[in-house]
């Protein structure tokens, strides 16, 4: 029996490999699995090797793993890419139509099944998929009936022909195995799960979800991978509230319009990915001056330009920071998980309003669209708190002096009024403006409404600005990374204490105002730091060198070839880092 | 009920003495006392330019943001609240030249925001260079030699996009300009208006007396019809694009909140935020 199965399926882009991952990963996921899928995919429809890799355990993993228990094939390309990630006892399970030839290293097992010609035989090649589904099911183990919900769901509106064929496909893969390797052969039999319901979703699921339950009603956006999932979600979802979704012409006027009715009174997000965020920079600055509460969601892939669209990297960090021309105050936020990324984009919202800044919430590629098991989200931990905006009658001023929008206070934050409101009428520009938001150039106005700007974000409040792992007072390492690495920072640190290193863990969930304070007695107490990010100058590693300090202990663990950290990755060039005395 | 002297502010503009701009903001002043609004209920969002500074000079919820996208501000503010009564102004360079992209969306779009144009063939604030509504041949900073690119027919491109209310005035006509501003607000969807508004700084060709003996009247044009697009496009085109008043007006188009889906029928700034938890768990169970 075993506690975790490594799945993939493959082939050409356009022949259902994602919904053969999708049933095979929802019927498990039903059971009680713990599922994290990871989709290889390039930046085109059809044609070109795509593959969905797909983790089950009884244990939640947040990773993509290191090898590959079982291969499914439908073309020799996925074998030659993939052949490599298979151990020893791993099995490759592929379609008869394309003679599939294992190669010379491998030494896995490889059983050939006529996925297209049984799925023929009942009707049309397309159920080649759900063959596959059924060979697989027999060589975990796995009972064919498991899938009849999933498969009433996706095809019940088909009929129940439809439905029925696609059952008898799942039975007949599963057939075909055992005649094939006979019932002896089932040593990937997976150990039961625990049976709890669970989501499954991806991190624009939840960050688009989190945006719903965290009162966003409208949303302007334009679609780019890998962001395109929010707007997908939130048109078919925000109608039900009276909001809607803007498809609009450029992200110049996504951010812009996202700003319109921010200020309009209506939370309102937009959401891409680099490219976009590059556009949106003097928006952000437009917000920041004007304190009107923006929240952007960057999905981060490879740049720089079109750079690499479809793959994982971390190298928007500094430019979300630091993007834009002059100084405004921001927030930009980094969730790990899945469940973070919810309650983040509910959190990202009641911050943008409380300081009225822009609000950016950061996450990758893996995190955005890494498909996995989630715990039920908790209603209780939702909340709307819109901070200092006006809920009161404003008396009517004799002078008809403008509204003291930017009123300079203590904590920098001013009452907010929306237009509409009686006696409101304040002035709003992106020209350095007096405390009602007419343009002033006199020097002391300019440096007190740059101060009281400012210093907004002094002592933002923000729950848990570090995720922490850190059992040792005085570790030999701290690994430090921030969004989707935690999977495998997480899974290497077991092995590095059994190496005999002590190891903490500190992931950056708050990526400015950068939570210095806290950090710094971790690396006060560590040996040596190591930060992992996906980028190929060590952005996050200089933020931390830059506000904590400590840069004689820091090393840096970069990966920017496109694919997601492994936990083996991780694990190696810590050992050579050892190997040469680096740590 | 407000009187155009409500709208009105403390604030003294920093045009030029004799700018078209001034004409414009009056007219703005009475043709939102004239159709009723009270200060409270108008944003007037602007760009950047001399003209831009206009959302400054109106005593109603302005919004001067950044050049080129007074449009997609507009739009989000119309969207956050319908009740609302969105202005959105600026310069040719501002609308024409960075924000054409806007324009021309804002357009196909429909979603119910005026657009006043302040036209006046050249960028005033950067001191006098071309801009795309320049006539070929002018002379400016930034074309010593004369321009040498085509100058733009913004009605005529305002017509090819669908547009439902295209106007264009001239700022010097205040009587008409006040009437044909009611209009567009009074029109259920997009509506742009032109108005010429000459430059007495930089551009000594386009002035007021050129504007005088070049610009058309469509009044004098005998059975103009501006329900006739097609009528609409060949005017302009034998006019030049010179011609003052009402070019062409689609009152059955729908906007685009009412065609968008379960769009709210009250201003949605004022909703309540809460998910009961009913629909939350329902949402959840979607992704099991």
């Amino acid at each position: 029996m075993i506690e975790q199965l490594s799945w993939k399926v493959g082939g050409q882009q356009g022949e259902g490999i994602d919904s053969t991952g999708e049933i095979f990963a929802i019927a498990l996921n039903r059971l009680g699995y713990y599922l994290y899928g990871y989709r290889h995919f390039s930046s085109r429809i059809k044609g070109g090797h795509t593959n969905n890799k797909i983790r089950v355990s009884t244990k939640e993993v947040r990773a993509v793993s290191d090898d590959l228990d079982m291969l499914i094939a439908f073309d020799q390309e996925t074998i030659d890419v993939n052949a490599h990630e298979l151990h020893s006892g791993g099995i490759i399970i592929a379609d008869a139509k394309f003679n599939p030839v294992k190669p010379n290293h491998c030494q896995a097992t490889l059983v050939i099944i006529p996925f297209t010609e049984i799925a023929t035989e009942l009707g049309t090649s397309l159920m080649k998929n759900m063959v596959a589904i059924g060979a697989t099911s027999a060589a975990l183990g796995i009972d064919t009936a498991t899938y009849q919900a999933v498969v009433d769901e996706i095809f019940g509106r088909k009929g129940e022909k439809v439905v029925n064929n696609n059952m008898e496909a799942i039975q007949r893969g599963a057939d075909a195995y055992i005649a094939s390797v006979g019932e002896s052969v089932q040593t990937l039999s997976l150990k039961k799960a625990d049976g709890k319901n669970r989501l499954f979703m991806i991190g624009n699921d939840a960050i688009a979800l989190g945006a719903l339950a965290g009162g966003a009603r409208l949303m302007a956006a334009y679609p780019i991978t890998p962001a395109s999932e929010i707007m997908e979600y939130l048109i078919k979802k925000l109608p039900e509230f009276g909001g809607t979704v803007v498809q609009t012409e450029d992200e110049i006027a996504a951010a812009t319009m996202a700003i319109g009715s921010n200020y309009a009174g209506v939370r309102t997000l937009t959401a891409s990915a680099g490219p976009g965020l590059s556009l949106m920079m003097e928006a952000i600055g437009l917000s920041g001056i004007t304190e009107t509460p923006l929240v952007i969601v960057d999905t981060q892939r490879g740049g720089p330009s079109t750079g690499l669209p479809t793959k994982q990297e971390q190298s928007d960090l500094l430019a979300m920071i630091y993007g834009t021309h002059g100084e405004i105050p921001k927030i930009v936020i980094a969730p790990s998980t899945v469940e973070e990324a919810f309650y983040d984009a509910i959190e990202a919202f009641n911050l943008a309003e409380e300081y009225q800044c822009p609000v950016i919430l950061l996450s990758d590629l893996q995190l955005s669209l890494g498909k996995q098991s989630v715990e039920p989200l908790d209603y209780d931990k939702i909340q709307i708190r819109r901070g200092k905006l006006n809920e009161e009658e404003i008396a009517e001023r004799e002078d008809k002096s403008y509204y003291k929008r930017f009123e300079l206070t203590d904590d920098g934050v001013s009452n907010r009024v929306i237009p509409g409101t009686k006696n409101g009428i304040f002035h709003v520009t992106g020209v350095e403006h007096d405390e009602t938001g007419k343009p002033s150039e006199v020097p002391q106005n300019r440096k007190d409404q740059m101060e009281k700007r400012l210093r907004k974000i002094h002592n933002i409040s923000f729950q848990n600005p570090i995720y922490k792992a850190a059992p040792h007072p005085e570790p030999d390492l701290l690994l430090i990374g921030f969004n989707s690495t935690r999977g495998s920072i997480e899974e290497v640190m077991p092995r590095l204490e059994a190496d005999g290193l002590k190891v903490n863990h500190a992931q950056i969930r708050l990526v400015h105002p950068f939570p210095a304070d806290e950090l710094k007695p971790m690396l006060q107490a560590a040996k040596k730091v190591i930060v992992i990010e996906h980028n190929a100058t060590g952005q996050l590693a200089s933020l931390v060198k830059m506000n904590v300090g400590y840069g004689e202990k820091i090393e840096s663990i970069l990966k920017y070839d496109g694919n997601p950290f492994l936990p083996g990755d991780i694990h190696q060039q810590c050992k050579e880092m050892f190997a040469n005395g680096h740590i | 009920m407000a009187t155009f002297k409500d709208f009105r502010n403390q604030v003294k503009p920093n045009w030029c003495p004799g700018c078209g701009d001034f004409s414009v903001q009056a007219a703005i002043q009475r043709a939102a006392a004239n159709v009723g609004l009270e200060p409270d209920d108008l944003a007037v969002i602007s760009g950047i330019g001399c003209s831009g500074r206009i959302s400054g000079y109106i005593n109603a919820y302005g919004f001067h943001g950044i050049h080129g996208r007074s449009l997609p501000i507009a739009q989000g503010v119309k969207m956050a609240n319908r009740d609302l009564t969105v202005i959105a102004s600026g310069g040719d360079g501002d609308g024409f030249a960075i924000g054409m992209g806007h324009t021309i969306h804002a357009m196909r779009r429909n979603i119910d925001v005026t657009y006043i144009v302040m036209d006046n063939q050249i960028y005033g604030l950067t001191k006098g260079q071309t801009s795309p509504t320049s006539a070929e041949g002018f002379k400016t900073k930034s074309t010593p030699s004369g321009s040498i690119e085509s100058s733009l027919s913004i009605m005529e491109l305002a017509l090819s996009s669908g547009c439902g209310f295209v106007a264009q005035s001239f700022s010097t006509d205040l009587k008409d300009l006040v009437a044909i501003i009611e209009q567009g607000i009074q029109h259920k969807g997009f509506s742009l208006i032109n108005v010429f508004s000459p430059c007495v700084t930089f551009n000594k060709v386009n002035t007021y007396d050129w504007f005088k003996q070049n610009l058309v009247s469509l009044k004098d044009i005998e059975d103009y019809d501006p329900h006739n697009r097609m009528m609409a496009m060949q005017t302009l085109m034998e006019h030049n694009g010179l011609v003052k008043g009402l070019i062409y007006q689609n009152p059955n188009r729908p906007s685009y909140q009412e065609s968008v889906r379960g769009y709210s029928s009250s201003a949605l700034s004022k909703q309540d935020l809460t998910l009961p938890e009913e629909k939350f768990s329902e949402l959840m169970a979607e992704f099991m």
